[in-house]
């Protein structure tokens, strides 16, 4: 530092910067989330053996009865994957506003509604979309059919992205807030809902004889519209937050 | 970067700006025009308001009051495009622990609106004093270690007109002062605006073209 006059001649700083278009910092933003979470795979893991034993636990309170457990199978694993696809919502935002880099987000050259849908996404690779390759495993302790279980991977597939969108909102209006965690769950379940009733409601119907498409459907639409509002109000709500 | 820096028509103006924290009005009134090239220095007690006039400089708060102009535009409606032009770096040095001191300077580089590559950044942090440290880990550096990564920044934001610096001097030792007070210079000479808080009696040099704020 102290010769800093001299060494300056051959330095890479002397060659221009580019500007960093508006994907640059949508990738950015992604991949530093992915490489967070690679790096403290605690969280992500915990949430994995909390979904697990959370459905493991029902056949083993509710008893061996085939039928019983067949029909209660999809509503099972659906308020698992709920429950556990919101443990690690609570910190979607939190971590950043604790150290500063919320800030940064929100001065950031790239619109914010695109770096939260960055985030969003990488948070379902790291919560939804693990749940949901694990489903088809937990559902032989519900004895259901392989064709069943596809249609419950398959409703997870669609369904989960969408629990990442809808927490984002809630997770972004509670920054900052003391007690965040219960506020969070309490603002987000009842919007869970719907989501749930045809994500469950699909494999019900799949087992029952029913087409699945109408369930599908009502769940990619859902799906839509929550990608383009959700990180719109999540990032309006991120900037009510940090004031 | 570009030496001149983009062409700057007017700086920073505020107008009658108020700022309220809970029921207490901190200020009120505040009416000042910052032209290119100049550094603004704020002062004033704990809690008198100087960290909230950056936040409000920056746009990361409302104020109660008034506007905050750059270049004859609200900074509301500039929003990204200011965030082009804007380095902040707050009281929090921005860090991810679990990154290193080079994938923390990378990011919020890209974030800011400039592509930075691994030798660009690995010199910055070399200007900064931490050659060698590039690799480590933020968590095990020390906190003017972590300063010091915060403002490698501005060896890459050159082309940035706007500073916003929350305490820019606290932690750091004698060198690194130095350092930061050439860099400050440096920008000021290019036509670039430095608004900065600062507790420490750092001094500059008197022919640097400076207004004082008193809060």
């Amino acid at each position: 530092m102290s010769n800093l006059v001299n060494d300056r001649a051959p330095s890479p700083l002397s060659a221009p910067l580019k500007a960093a278009g508006t994907l640059d910092g949508l990738r950015c933003l992604f991949r530093r989330d992915l490489t967070l979470a690679l790096r403290r795979r605690s969280d992500t893991v915990a949430a994995l053996v909390f979904f697990i034993i959370v459905v493991s636990l029902f056949p083993l309170g509710v008893g061996p009865e085939p039928a019983l457990l067949r029909s209660m199978a999809p509503g099972v694993v659906w308020v698992a994957a709920l429950l556990a696809s919101m443990l690690s919502l609570g910190r979607l935002f939190a971590d950043d506003f604790q150290d500063g880099t919320l800030e940064q987000l929100l001065l950031s050259a790239t619109p914010l509604p695109l770096l939260v849908a960055a985030k969003i996404a990488a948070h379902w690779l790291c919560s939804g979309l693990l749940l949901a390759f694990l489903s088809p495993l937990l559902a032989l302790q519900f004895d259901l059919t392989p064709s069943a279980a596809g249609v419950l991977l398959l409703s997870l597939l669609l369904g989960t992205p969408l629990l990442s969108l809808i927490g984002a909102i809630g997770a972004a209006l509670t920054v900052g807030v003391r007690g965040a965690g219960v506020l969070l769950s309490l603002l987000v379940l009842p919007l869970y809902v719907p989501v749930l009733i045809f994500g469950a409601g699909a494999v019900d119907a799949h087992n029952a004889g029913l087409g699945v498409t109408a369930h599908f459907s009502l769940l990619g639409a859902m799906l839509l519209l929550a990608a383009f509002l959700a990180p719109l109000a999540a990032a309006v709500a991120l900037r009510i937050s940090v004031e | 970067m570009s030496p001149s820096g983009v062409p700057m028509s007017t700086g920073l103006e505020l107008r009658q700006l108020e700022c309220v924290r809970g029921r207490r009005s901190l200020f009120k009134g505040l009416d000042l025009q910052v032209p290119p090239g100049r550094l603004l220095r704020l002062q004033g007690a704990n809690g008198a308001g100087k960290t909230s006039l950056l936040r409000i400089l920056c746009g990361l708060l409302a104020p109660a009051h008034g506007e905050v102009l750059w270049r004859g535009q609200r900074i509301g409606t500039l929003r990204e495009e200011f965030g082009k032009e804007l380095i902040y770096l707050g009281h929090a040095a921005a860090l991810k622990d679990d990154l290193s001191a080079l994938e923390n300077l990378q990011a919020t580089s890209v974030l800011g609106g400039r592509a930075v590559g691994a030798a660009q950044a690995a010199a910055a942090l070399g200007e900064a004093g931490l050659r060698g440290r590039e690799r480590a880990p933020a968590r095990v550096l020390s906190q003017g270690q972590r300063k010091r990564v915060a403002l490698a920044r501005l060896v890459l934001g050159g082309d940035a007109p706007l500073w916003v610096l929350d305490e820019p001097f606290n932690a750091l030792d004698v060198t690194a002062t130095a350092w930061l007070v050439g860099l400050i210079a440096a920008q000021v000479g290019r036509g670039g605006i430095v608004v900065l808080t600062s507790h420490q009696s750092v001094v500059f040099n008197d022919a640097l073209p400076q207004v004082a704020l008193q809060l």
